[in-house]
């Protein structure tokens, strides 16, 4: 499954030479061929992350303080950790913890 | 991908299959933390702008004619603020000449990047930019006193320092008010830091709308009831070509302190946005709690005069920033960093903070830029 995953507001700090935007292709690892949320952050923490993931995750989700859109659309809406992604989404996660 | 394992309990719902609850047409995008309210991008930006004019009405933030200087970090706060604020300027009549004013501390290489985003918000709105900076006024950058006093204690030198000069620099454009981005996080957070500092005097006052007006030129927050959510969402929403010109090129998440190994605020925030996850009017609920802590007529709040030597507000025979300099100027800076409780400008961020030996690990945590309350 092709995804494109945009960090910002300091996450791109954690990645790899503070890349912004990636494209990724996911594989879905079980039977059914789905994608959540939940698993894209195993994912990305696995594959993304370089340093610091407290920063990202706490516990099985975002840290409180870094928002996530999906398609432009508040997570929250879409049903959080287990809204399922489809082909060519776009997912962005913007920390807002800091800069004022 | 573990989906099978604990498989949504609702239907999961795709981007976009809820009605705005407010026009009911479009499809919502975003829940509002402050009412729970689903909305679509364009309502948001109705009610957000308008809920802001409402809280620069009910509390006479302006009157026609007023001077009114932006204090403008290059971060996002402020960023927006001066954005939103020019367009309620315009939409409603509020007759304010708006200029931005930014302190420039000297930190090769933070602030540089973020007086380059003031600089842009200049050109791209017309509104007038007057850049100060702790060398002109005081004879040192931050990179400076860094070099002589190391990290510690920093974040008391640049506290103080900004606050003063932000004001001196306000009196330089000869304006009648200073408004700040702080919004209702960082209003919270200062409450709980107050209460866990023991700073009863600072806690009621650090929830006022309009602070300093027993001083030189007031200050006020038209964020104050603005979440931070809102407030990282409305650019990236950007819907009209106006506001995408503005706000494309906002890089103001990388512009942090270098020098801000403030954790004890970053534990506070932290605790904040842990309990807006669970409770998202917990941050309104607490900004309620410090408005409502009367000072009993037995707390002797200090008296305000002027400081001898600079004529800045003060408690004290010199200010601040005076015995600050003073410490920087005789080789002795230690000078004016114990606990003073009261002092006019005194910060109080940092000082109980050591010196973080990886300072880089907090970069994310510590808020930095801001003016303090
Ligand atoms: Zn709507
Ligand atoms: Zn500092
Ligand atoms: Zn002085």
């Amino acid at each position: 499954m092709h995804l494109t995953l945009e960090f910002g507001g300091g996450l791109e700090l954690l990645l790899e030479k503070s890349t912004k935007v990636h494209k990724v292709d996911l594989q879905p690892n079980d039977g059914d061929g789905k994608v959540v949320m939940k698993g894209l952050l195993a994912w990305v923490k696995s594959n993304l992350i370089k340093e610091r993931p407290e920063m990202f995750l706490k516990g099985d989700s975002v840290r409180p303080g870094v928002l996530v859109l999906i398609n432009d659309c508040d997570w929250e809406l879409c049903g959080g950790l287990d809204a399922e992604l489809e082909e060519k989404d776009v997912v962005v996660f913007i920390s807002t913890l800091h800069g004022g | 991908m573990d989906s099978a394992v604990d498989g949504p309990r609702q239907p999961p719902a795709r981007a976009g299959s809820r009605l705005c609850t407010r026009c009911g047409e479009r499809k919502a995008a975003l829940k509002r933390p402050k009412t729970l309210e689903q909305i679509c991008r364009e309502c948001f930006y109705v009610v957000f702008e308008d809920e802001i004019h409402q809280t620069i009405v009910d509390n006479n933030l302006f009157k026609p004619g007023d001077r009114v200087a932006i204090g403008a970090s290059g971060g996002k706060d402020s960023t927006v603020l001066a954005y939103v604020l020019s367009e309620l300027n315009r939409r409603h009549k509020y007759c304010l000449d708006l200029f931005l004013l930014s302190v420039d501390e000297g930190i090769t290489g933070y602030r540089d990047d973020s007086l380059e985003t003031v600089k842009r918000n200049e050109i791209q709105y017309g509104l007038p930019l007057k850049i100060v900076s702790y060398k002109d006024f005081y004879g040192w950058t931050m990179d400076d006193i860094v070099k002589a006093i190391g990290l510690k204690n920093n974040c008391t030198f640049c506290g103080v320092f900004r606050r003063q000069a932000l004001d001196r620099g306000a009196a330089l454009l000869k304006v009648d008010k200073i408004v700040t981005g702080h919004n209702a996080d960082d209003i919270a957070e200062t409450v709980l830091l107050n209460i866990l500092r023991g700073d009863i005097a600072r806690l009621s006052r650090c929830t006022f709308i309009t602070t300093g007006e027993d001083g030189p030129i007031p200050r006020c927050k038209p964020f104050k009831y603005t979440y931070e959510k809102e407030i990282v969402i409305y650019p990236y929403y950007a819907i009209s070509h106006i506001m995408y010109a503005y706000f494309k090129k906002l890089d103001y998440f990388s512009t942090e302190c270098i020098y801000s190994p403030n954790a004890y605020r970053g534990f506070a925030r932290e605790f904040i946005k842990d309990l807006e996850r669970m409770r998202p009017r917990a941050i309104l609920d607490i900004i309620k709690s410090g408005e409502n802590f009367r000072i009993s007529t037995t707390t002797r709040m200090p008296e305000q005069g002027t400081c001898e030597r600079c004529g800045y507000i003060s408690s004290q025979k010199l200010c601040k920033a005076c015995v600050l300099l003073d410490g920087l100027n005789r080789g002795l800076p230690k000078l004016g960093i114990g606990r003073t409780k009261g002092i006019a400008g005194g910060d109080g961020d940092c000082e109980q903070q050591a010196t973080r030996s990886e300072r880089n690990r907090s970069s994310l945590q510590g808020k930095h830029g801001n003016f303090d309350f």
